[in-house]
């Protein structure tokens, strides 16, 4: 089939749908939307809708980002705005078909925004919220409104006509159009991909490959994995003009096998593919011809890596190795091979499509085009986001994140997940793009972006990470294997209150060693997440080591409960409430946390009544309360 | 393109043909650069991270051993930076690896494998290791010249593997520089130990952890031979130290004719390493030729030709034991009387020898060899 034919099948089947007058119900029911419950929604939408007979059509698509608010239902009827819905659970579900659907009440009060042609009284453009309005969807274009499994959905949004126009032009004007795009590698290292691909394309050497790197493995960071299960199509678009400007026949989507859902999303995609004529031998009756097979990983952090993801392709352990040779000289099987991350090949479609300078629009000087980010932690509006290179960090907090949960104070934003580094405040207004992080002493990484407020303690975010990288470290080379492992035991001792003058330093000094001498980029940034908060936190490792002190009162052996006499009423909540029977005390007797026993959990500190807010945490000091349980009142 | 690259190393131009490394240009100009998981005979690895070394326009500290030599390239191999990254590493695999025998402080007073009663913990003194003075990785973190050795050494507390049969492998002593895995996959081609676990926990072992015997080693010893520090030993030869002398010999058991290095001591063989510089065998060797020379010295070994006289062996000369030996065959030289069946461990023209005499002496074809049996 050519493209337009493909293209006409498309519109037409869509205009069908668009014409039938029925109702269309759209469930987010990717992997996030899931786990907040869109599939007992979905089932109670396709099981009332069978009860009342009504005729609708229900389709699964992707996240569109809102993960604080899922599951998240759109329903679009004829001649109104599409309305989406946050928060739907069974009840509300079974609400709107009966209010929306039978009786035309489209309830406003449940409605999070509209989005089309006519407004609806009381309810935003769903692109006005603040959460989406600073938001640029180039990665994300099609992420929540399409259904994932139908390609002409995809089609009929402008979806491979980026190829149809890269099949028109020679290889090396499509990778001149990458260049002008400046477009960077999204998967963490930021390499300009044009460039990357014309290496690759000059290199000699048949077969050659082209690899998609699905295997997304920091923690706290999705965006591959969204992308995959709400747009493939975008990805192997991206992944069929990336082959077609190499010259690669070849072709692998390395994607961890934890996500089942992104797997068979690809399978069906690939199926449809090779159905449609754009997936297999002379694409679109042109000469280029690619064949695809999914790998799928066993959950190796490090596989994430490029040359031990083609080891693990190769069915050999994963494990990195030096380079020269690059992959574009001697890759998978000693053949010239490219390997683009899942985010940079979503672009690649929208960029051919739409043209390099279209792309180049967005962003800064050196960082062109959009970066998504997986905002997490301490941030009220958590989710899967998409901004302009160069925005503030300050904007992607605090107008698109909703600032800090519960009024309480920003602390540091830690970017580029385990191979990152923690900001501090006085960074907030940086800019965010590649240049601007690294000077940081961070990185861009894939986009995890994880916030941290005043009650989370730095000393333990670095801990946590390197015990991560500590672990996921493959063991080849020293400085990883070792390096990791010392400073993860002065740290783990810092923490638990034992640690000693010179510490910092000794950080610093390992650290600057496994940075310079390890093999990989595992290796090479593990240290950042200790360097970046010594640099931007000193006081804090400060009260640890010389003090014995938590400021964020987390470092559970530097944390102590004391019970007021003072305040406590001998309720007996706390004491019935601990699970070691550390408190004693009785009836009108008041309590008395018995130090030797308690374990810290915290049980006693978040039953006790608040009005009586008898029970204190505290780090670094003590507190004069009786050794013994005492009448209520004895102590005035 | 060029077959010769030309560069610069410490200020000293050297050449070398297209495809060396850095690490064979430093050696081709005499420069050490220090190294422990590389091997001639293996693919380069880059895991010790010792070989680093600086070349300008080339970002980091990349690995001489990994990184092929080009023309024009300017290359740094002991500025202060580096000597302190090297020592920075050798640290930390000294942290994984026993190192009483650099930092005792007896040291000095000591002469090599005297004998210590007291000085350092039982299971980490000098002389209880069985490579002390003949260890890769105690040569060159001597070369390195360590200050002090801050980081705490902690013991991964393995019990030694003894229950395959030639040798022990002691994994305490492991620094995971991988030559046992490569020298195992890539020339013999077997495979049997490969890398297992990840992080603190990685090292080399058998699939599922079973013995050797279970594994479909051949026990050829190569990853013995390979091994930098005493993880893997010889059993027979453990305690001998070092040789008095050595004796380059061809292998008795087959007609290949490996070529072996008997290390010697009190005349007896301690050890066999098979020679690396010559055919046929290129410093491999198979289970007989690294392990099965004990006979040598076996008290029931024969060492002259015995005649068995009324029911009694007694020893002969040779001259007398041919002569019987002759004397019996021609009462034997018409064809379906005799046959003769030779040996493996004669070399082809040996076995000629034999088929001619069958054929031309003794009138028979009736002739078998024992590698067709």
């Amino acid at each position: 089939m050519t493209f337009a034919e493909i293209r006409e099948r498309a519109v037409a089947e869509w205009e069908v749908m668009e014409r039938s007058g029925k109702p269309r119900i759209l469930v987010g029911a990717a992997t996030c939307g899931r786990s907040a419950g869109a599939l007992d929604v979905l089932q109670t939408i396709n099981a009332e809708l069978a009860k009342r007979n009504l005729d609708a059509t229900v389709i699964q698509v992707g996240c569109i980002g809102l993960c604080y608010i899922e599951p998240i239902v759109e329903i679009a009827k004829p001649d109104r705005p599409r309305i989406f819905y946050s928060g739907v659970n069974a009840d509300i579900a079974v609400q709107l078909i009966e209010d929306y659907l039978v009786n035309d009440n489209p309830r406003p009060d449940l409605a999070l925004g509209a989005l089309g042609e006519g407004s609806l009284d009381g309810v935003p453009q769903l692109f006005d919220l603040p959460m989406l309005q600073p938001q640029v969807r180039v990665t994300l274009r099609n992420c929540g409104f399409i259904d994932p499994e139908d390609t002409n959905h995809y089609v009929v949004r402008g979806g491979y006509s980026g190829l149809a126009r890269a099949l028109q032009m020679t290889p090396e004007q499509v990778i001149e159009e990458m260049k002008k795009s400046g477009l960077r590698g999204r998967g963490g290292a930021g390499f300009p991909t044009g460039t990357k691909w014309e290496f690759c394309h000059r290199a000699v050497g048949t077969p050659k490959y082209l690899i998609c790197n699905a295997d997304e493995g920091d923690p706290g960071a999705f965006m591959d994995r969204s992308v995959l299960e709400g747009d493939p199509h975008a990805v192997l678009e991206g992944m069929l003009i990336a082959a077609y400007a190499i010259g690669a026949s070849e072709g692998y989507i390395y994607c961890r096998a934890e996500y089942p859902l992104a797997l068979e999303r690809l399978d069906i995609a690939l199926r449809q593919m090779k159905e449609l004529g754009l997936l297999g031998d002379n694409i679109l009756g042109s000469d280029f011809s690619f064949h695809i097979k999914v790998k799928e990983g066993a959950g190796a952090f490090v596989c994430g890596e490029e040359t031990a993801l083609m080891a693990s392709i190769e069915g050999k352990r994963g494990m990195p190795r030096p380079r020269p040779p690059f992959p574009a000289q001697s890759g998978l099987w000693g053949k010239p091979t490219n390997i683009n991350n899942v985010e940079t090949l979503a672009n690649v479609s929208a960029i051919l499509e739409r043209g390099g300078d279209w792309y180049a629009g967005y962003g800064t000087e050196k960082s062109k085009g959009t970066k998504t980010f997986a905002l997490a932690g301490k941030v009220t509006r958590t989710g899967l986001i998409e901004v302009p290179m160069g925005i503030p960090l300050r904007q992607i907090i605090y107008d698109i994140g909703g600032g800090i949960v519960g009024d309480k104070a920003f602390k540091a934003v830690q970017t580029g997940g385990p191979s990152g580094g923690c900001l501090a405040t006085d960074l907030l207004d940086i800019s965010v793009d590649y240049e601007s992080l690294t000077a940081a002493g961070s990185i861009m990484g894939s986009g995890g972006m994880i916030v941290l407020d005043e009650e989370s303690c730095v000393v333990d975010v670095a801990r946590y990470f390197l015990d991560f990288t500590q672990k996921e470290s493959c063991g080849k080379c020293v400085p990883c294997r070792v390096g990791t492992k010392q400073m993860l035991d002065i740290l783990t001792r810092i923490t638990r209150g034992q640690g000693q003058p010179g510490d910092m330093d000794l950080l610093l000094s390992l650290g600057q060693t496994v940075n310079q001498g390890s093999l990989c980029a595992l290796g090479g940034t593990a240290p950042n997440p200790v360097l970046t908060t010594i640099r931007y936190f000193r006081h804090e490792y400060e009260a640890h080591i010389n003090q014995k002190r938590c400021p964020a009162l987390v470092c559970l052996d530097l944390i102590t409960f004391y019970i007021l006499p003072d305040k406590c009423q001998a309720c007996m909540i706390c004491q019935r409430s601990c699970p070691v029977d550390a408190i004693k005390g009785g009836k009108k007797l008041i309590h008395v946390i018995d130090q030797s026993k308690c374990v810290k959990c915290a049980t006693c500190y978040e039953v006790c009544p608040e009005r009586f807010s008898a029970i204190v945490k505290v780090s670094g000091e003590t507190i004069e309360v009786p050794e013994e349980p005492i009448p209520l009142g004895a102590e005035e | 393109m060029m077959d010769i690259a030309k560069l610069t190393i410490d200020g000293k131009e050297v050449e070398v043909e297209r495809g060396a490394t850095v690490l064979d240009a430093a050696a081709k100009a005499d420069i050490y650069i220090p190294t422990l998981c590389y091997h001639p005979d293996l693919t380069p690895f880059g895991a010790c991270r010792l070989c680093l070394v600086e070349i300008e326009n080339m970002r980091g500290f990349p690995p001489s051993c990994t990184t092929p030599a080009t023309d024009g390239m300017v290359v740094r191999t002991s500025t202060e930076q580096l000597q302190g990254l090297r020592q920075g590493i050798m640290q930390f695999i000294l942290t994984e690896h026993p190192h009483p025998c650099l930092t005792c402080h007896r040291l000095e007073h000591c002469k090599p494998f005297d004998i210590c009663l007291r000085h350092v913990a039982v299971t980490e003194r000098c002389v209880l290791c069985p490579k002390n003075e003949r260890c890769e990785l105690q040569q060159v973190a001597r070369y390195l010249k360590l200050s002090e050795i801050t980081l705490p050494y902690e013991s991964r507390e393995l019990p030694i593997e003894r229950g395959d049969p030639f040798f022990d492998r002691d994994y305490n002593l492991c620094i995971l520089c991988g030559r046992c895995v490569r020298i195992c996959q890539e020339v013999r081609g077997l495979g049997v130990i490969a890398f297992t676990f990840r992080g603190h926990q990685a090292l080399p072992g058998t699939a599922f952890g079973r013995s050797l015997k279970d594994s479909d080693c051949h026990f050829c010893g190569a990853c013995v031979d390979v091994c930098p520090t005493g993880a893997l030993i010889e059993r027979a030869g453990r305690w001998y130290t070092l040789p008095e002398r050595e004796v380059v010999t061809t292998c008795p058991y087959c007609g290949v004719g490996c070529q072996l290095k008997l290390e010697i001591k009190d005349e007896r063989i301690i050890r066999v390493i098979p020679q690396r510089d010559n055919s046929p065998n290129w410093g491999q060797a198979c289970v007989k030729g690294k392990f099965g020379l004990d006979f040598v010295h076996s008290p029931e070994r024969l060492t002259s030709p015995l005649i068995k006289e009324n029911g009694q062996f007694r020893e002969a000369t040779w001259d007398e034991a041919m002569d019987i030996v002759t004397g019996k065959l021609s009462q034997y030289q018409r064809g379906t009387e005799f046959a003769a069946i030779s040996s493996a461990k004669g070399t082809n023209e040996e076995n000629y020898l034999v088929q001619k005499l069958a054929r031309a002496v003794m009138g028979t074809n009736h002739i078998d060899h024992c590698a067709r049996l």
